[in-house]
């Protein structure tokens, strides 16, 4: 009998080998959504919707005016279709779908797996974010600069950074949503919970209104927390009012939020995996 | 050696009761009544290499806690557990690597894919060979015969088919040990068969160590030398099928399982039907 026919011999992964792993899921995730096209259709409606709104309020709360909040009208129309143009790229049902499986004992199949379920999720999640640019966020952009032109960034320098720093707003998008995804360990009622963090992720992340737009205590409370990289901060190097050694600051602040985070969920999926009580039979 | 080594094995839960009506549900929200269920009481349970052992119990017996101990998912609340030179819940990833996991009531691949992409998805996590993953799939697929339906979704196959793919997905990196948890349920008479005869061929070629929980006697009496009985978290018969004959005479072992459900010993004579009478 050859040697590798014994059983429980698998090789152990080196990295190389994980990484491929983790680019067929990737692959995997893209396909997966491919399949699913009706959903995106309504998905560049209900954009179309939003934006469509917002830009008439603004339009309405500028009227007479020049500039609040250290924008002018024509910046502020662009920071909210660009607000939702990358939102449509890094948001993520991150949060509810790790409830599901953990509510109906799904997750009992990936702890029987030889591999990091939050890697594995990210994975599937980054999948899900390449269609969501190729088929939500490009398309829906390029129509609306058709239909209602709205500013460039000044540079191409702005453009790339920009880009740098929504991947980063999407990636501690996703580790917030990850993280509040676990609370479906602790209690059967998640729902309330992802309502809260929606409300707070618009509200904090800059999406509904710029932090500039906020009295000076409400600043300085969100400053503590790494909601504002996800969007304010990205859109305002799209608009090139944070430039220079300004954009490396933010960059770096997202680091730190992405490495805290980090270790957060880990530590929480530790210590919950060791209390959880798997679901049904 | 023993391959699995498990003693005093013991898992208690939590459980929250809730009270009764408006007020009940009131005093819940400031003090919260718990009682603790002991699933699996101190059990000891040691496996050789290439055995094949049946673990049978009552619904609620504990069965599926005792496997999702041995399989790593679930922390014992006490005892040891040794499996293939590992500690399962501590060293998760790395022991994972060495055994297969069938769940009966639901299935590992993904549900909106061809059966083939799961299967690569799987050679992909295991770090199995383009060589070996070919040769193995050609293998099971002569006794199991999922050619046919390799290249169409898990949600389009019927019962006995996705249990057919679900136990090549949990062998196609050979692993040491084989848990399945209900493999046969809700299957027909040849599905059964199939998989019977699967099981038979992967034991004694690869010496795959397998342990099955059951409720399908049938199962056992066809595969299994041993069997572990197991009741309200006790191990009540852990040993060969031929002694389990011996020790109660000539019955069918239908009609052994349900006495020693009821609690009843050997020596005693108890009749089943009287429900009433056997717990005197």
């Amino acid at each position: 009998m050859p040697d590798h026919d014994l059983p429980g011999r698998s090789r152990p992964v080196g990295f190389g080998n994980r990484f491929l792993l983790y680019l067929e899921l990737v692959r995997m995730e893209f396909v997966n959504n491919l399949a699913y096209r009706s959903s995106y259709f309504t998905g560049i409606f209900n954009y179309t919707i939003q934006i469509g709104a917002y830009f008439f309020l603004w339009d309405a709360i500028y009227s007479g005016r020049r500039a609040i909040g250290g924008l002018n009208k024509e910046e502020m129309i662009t920071y909210v279709i660009v607000a939702w143009v990358a939102r449509s790229f890094y948001f993520s049902n991150l949060d509810r779908r790790v409830a599901v499986e953990i509510r109906d004992g799904k997750i009992a199949l990936e702890l029987i797996r030889p591999y990091s379920y939050q890697m594995v999720k990210y994975a599937r999640a980054s999948g899900e974010a390449f269609f969501r640019i190729l088929f939500f966020a490009v398309p829906a952009g390029t129509a609306i600069y058709f239909i209602r032109p709205f500013g460039l960034p000044p540079d191409w320098q702005a453009g790339l950074l920009f880009l740098l720093a929504v991947t980063g707003g999407f990636v501690i998008n996703s580790q917030i949503s990850m993280i509040a995804g676990f609370c479906a360990f602790f209690t059967q009622s998640t729902s309330g919970i992802f309502r809260a963090k929606r409300v707070i992720m618009d509200l904090f992340s800059g999406l509904l209104l710029p932090i500039s737009f906020y009295p000076g205590w409400a600043r300085d409370i969100i400053k503590l927390f790494p909601f504002q990289t996800v969007s304010y901060m990205p859109n305002l190097i799209y608009l090139g009012k944070i430039t220079g050694g300004a954009v490396l600051h933010v960059i770096l602040l997202q680091l730190f939020w992405v490495a805290f985070l980090g270790l957060v969920s880990v530590l929480f999926w530790r210590f919950a995996v060791k209390h959880v009580v798997i679901q049904g039979g | 050696m023993a391959l699995i080594e498990a003693r005093g094995l013991t898992k208690e839960f939590r459980i929250f009761r809730r009270r009764e009506g408006v007020m009940g549900a009131f005093r819940d929200l400031f003090q919260r009544d718990y009682t603790t269920l002991r699933a699996v009481d101190g059990i000891d349970f040691v496996v050789a290499e290439g055995e094949m052992v049946g673990y049978i119990g009552a619904n609620g017996a504990g069965k599926s806690t005792t496997i999702k101990m041995l399989t790593g998912i679930l922390v014992p609340t006490a005892g040891s557990v040794n499996v293939n030179g590992f500690i399962p819940y501590k060293e998760r990833e790395k022991y994972t690597r060495g055994i297969g996991v069938v769940f009966g009531q639901r299935s590992q691949l993904w549900w909106d894919i061809a059966v083939i992409e799961s299967f690569k998805l799987l050679r992909r996590i295991y770090n199995v060979s383009q060589e070996e993953f070919k040769a193995r799939l050609k293998k099971f697929d002569d006794i199991l015969e999922f050619g046919s339906f390799l290249h169409l979704p898990v949600r389009k196959l019927s019962l006995g088919q996705r249990m057919r793919c679900d136990l090549t997905a949990a062998l196609l990196h050979n692993p040491a040990i084989l848990f399945l948890d209900e493999p046969t349920i809700g299957l027909d008479v040849l599905g059964k068969a199939k998989i019977r005869e699967f099981l038979k061929e992967i034991n004694s070629e690869s010496k795959t160590t397998v342990i099955l929980t059951t409720h399908d006697l049938g199962d056992i009496e066809a595969l299994c030398p041993r069997v572990a009985i197991i009741d309200k978290g006790k191990m009540l018969y852990d040993g060969s099928v031929d002694n389990l004959y011996a020790q109660w005479g000539h019955d069918k072992m239908e009609d052994i399982v349900k006495k020693i459900y009821e609690g009843c010993k050997p020596e005693q004579y108890c009749m089943i039907e009287n429900w009433g009478d056997t717990h005197a």
